[in-house]
């Protein structure tokens, strides 16, 4: 040891000395006191792991809910709301499957409830059954009318806009507003009980719009309207292909 | 000659002794490189979203509130939906809905409107996570399953992963100071039940499952749909699939 120190000078020898007591300082706090779980981070995440694993669930699932309800998921099974899960309206129902008889799941009867999802929005996909819940029978409570567990319109609906709605929105701000809807649909009584299963008509061919929108139209209806030559305008498309008849677009 | 040689072997050994530390601490980023999905069998989890199906309910955000603990006040979630409405001038408007949210003034009648639509957003799970390689703890990081957690016990709520993430899909969580982010409700798929926020959707516009199951309601979801994910350009591998996006949204 000292035969080392000698090639060095002293001061040299010194912070040799010093600096090799600082490293083993440093390794023995690193190895033997810090415990494992601090410094490995693999351990830390395979406990985060067991930790998030083991966070109560509050939603029970869909499937749960038929053992006791049966009779309800029979109703629902073959209506429009077949594919909600019950905790969609009910809120979360962990706590009523453990203790039945004490904690009931919340049954949203305010009027402000279904418009969450039927409310008119024009960002809604096409064809969802929207309504405006100021005009839509006001005060009364939706589930005075609709069955929630198999909501269809309570009585056969007399006016096409009952069911389409949005259509009817739409034609009543656009040029077509005077156009009943039978002026081109013609919609058998049936469809009215079995609307998926009996369509009412659609126009067909160009000349149907022709009618009315040809140059040398003679339909009372279309005094106004605008008039194109039929051969030259549109070549091969039918008119609906670029012009929406419920919102017929005109230049401005 | 002499001083190029000291200042040559004093440069390498600076180099080698950090090599030499990174190895030893093993924080460096190398340590969160993409992860492969595992092969067939074992669970890959990813989330499919129809945005065409999306009526703006939220009932996604709030059953996400009720089952994480995510505090109720609208500026933090862990999953929320986004309102678009591209106007006839080209110019796009985004708005994140809040549950319980009147009905919104736009009308068919605003004739200034050209198309409008919602899309739900979440923690895109991502094979190759931003947030994972800033953490300067090791807080965050993947699981085998490719799910993407937060350690809260180690986070320090330096809040680098939040702004890295390029999803905005991170918040500082107010109560415990740690960040925190969708898990996929890692508590609920971990026992076989799907996320609450699929649970609850009415529509079916959330879909989730494991990737690498042969049939699924996931795996229909990618062969039947036109499939996009978000920000595909910066290479984070996102896992949540978007069916009939607009390329307005990012």
């Amino acid at each position: 040891m000292g035969k080392l120190f000698e090639k060095f000078p002293d001061p040299l020898a010194r912070l040799i000395v010093v600096v090799a007591a600082l490293f083993a300082l440093g390794a023995f706090a690193y190895f033997v006191l810090i415990p494992k779980p601090v410094k490995d981070v693999e351990m830390q995440w395979a406990d985060a792991i067991k930790r998030e694993k083991a966070r109560p669930v509050k939603y029970a699932g869909f499937h749960v809910c038929e053992e006791c309800h049966g009779e309800i998921q029979k109703k629902k099974q073959t209506g429009y709301h077949k594919d909600l899960s019950c905790e969609t309206c009910h809120g979360p129902a962990k706590a009523h499957t453990e203790n039945p008889d004490k904690v009931k799941p919340a049954i949203p009867t305010a009027r402000t409830f279904c418009p969450q999802c039927h409310a008119f929005n024009p960002s809604r996909p096409r064809g969802f059954p929207q309504i405006n819940p100021v005009a839509h029978n006001p005060l009364k409570p939706c589930s005075s009318c609709h069955n929630p567990h198999d909501p269809k319109p309570p009585t056969t609906p007399k006016e096409c806009s009952a069911c389409h709605g949005e259509i009817a929105r739409m034609k009543a701000v656009s040029h077509h507003v005077q156009l009943e809807c039978t002026v081109c649909h013609v919609a058998p009584q049936q469809h009215k009980v079995s609307p998926r299963s009996v369509k009412p008509s659609k126009p067909q061919v160009r000349e149907f719009c022709g009618k009315c929108h040809g140059k040398d139209a003679k339909e009372k209806l279309a005094a106004n309207a605008p008039k194109i030559d039929m051969g030259e305008h549109g070549e091969k498309y039918v008119c609906w292909q670029c012009h929406y008849p419920h919102s017929p677009e005109v230049e401005q | 000659m002499n001083g190029r040689r000291t200042f040559l072997r004093g440069f390498l050994s600076v180099l080698l002794s950090g090599g030499a530390i990174g190895g030893i601490l093993r924080i460096l980023p190398s340590r969160a490189d993409a992860r492969e999905a595992p092969p067939k069998g074992k669970k890959w989890y990813g989330f499919g979203v129809s945005v065409d199906k999306c009526i703006g309910c939220a009932r996604c955000m709030d059953a996400c509130k009720n089952e994480n603990n995510v505090p109720k006040e609208p500026f933090f979630v862990r999953t929320w939906v986004e309102r678009y409405i591209t106007r006839k001038n080209g110019q796009t408007t985004v708005k994140a809905i809040a549950p319980g949210d009147e009905a919104t003034p736009e009308t068919v009648s605003d004739k200034t409107i050209l198309r409008s639509f919602f899309v739900p957003k979440l923690c895109n799970q991502c094979a190759s996570p931003a947030c994972v390689q800033v953490c300067p703890v090791g807080a965050t990081f993947q699981t085998e399953d490719g799910v993407v957690l937060v350690n809260e016990k180690t986070c320090i709520g330096c809040r680098y992963c939040i702004q890295a993430c390029p999803y905005g899909a991170r918040y500082l969580h107010p109560k415990t100071h740690t960040a925190d982010k969708c898990t996929f409700c890692y508590h609920r798929i971990s026992k076989g039940q799907l996320p609450a926020c699929v649970e609850v959707c009415p529509t079916q516009a959330r879909i989730f499952g494991d990737l690498n199951a042969a049939a699924s309601p996931m795996s229909r979801f990618l062969r039947m749909n036109k499939i996009h994910t978000l920000k595909p350009g910066l290479n984070t591998e996102p896992k949540v699939f978007y069916a009939n996006l607009d390329g307005e949204v990012r």
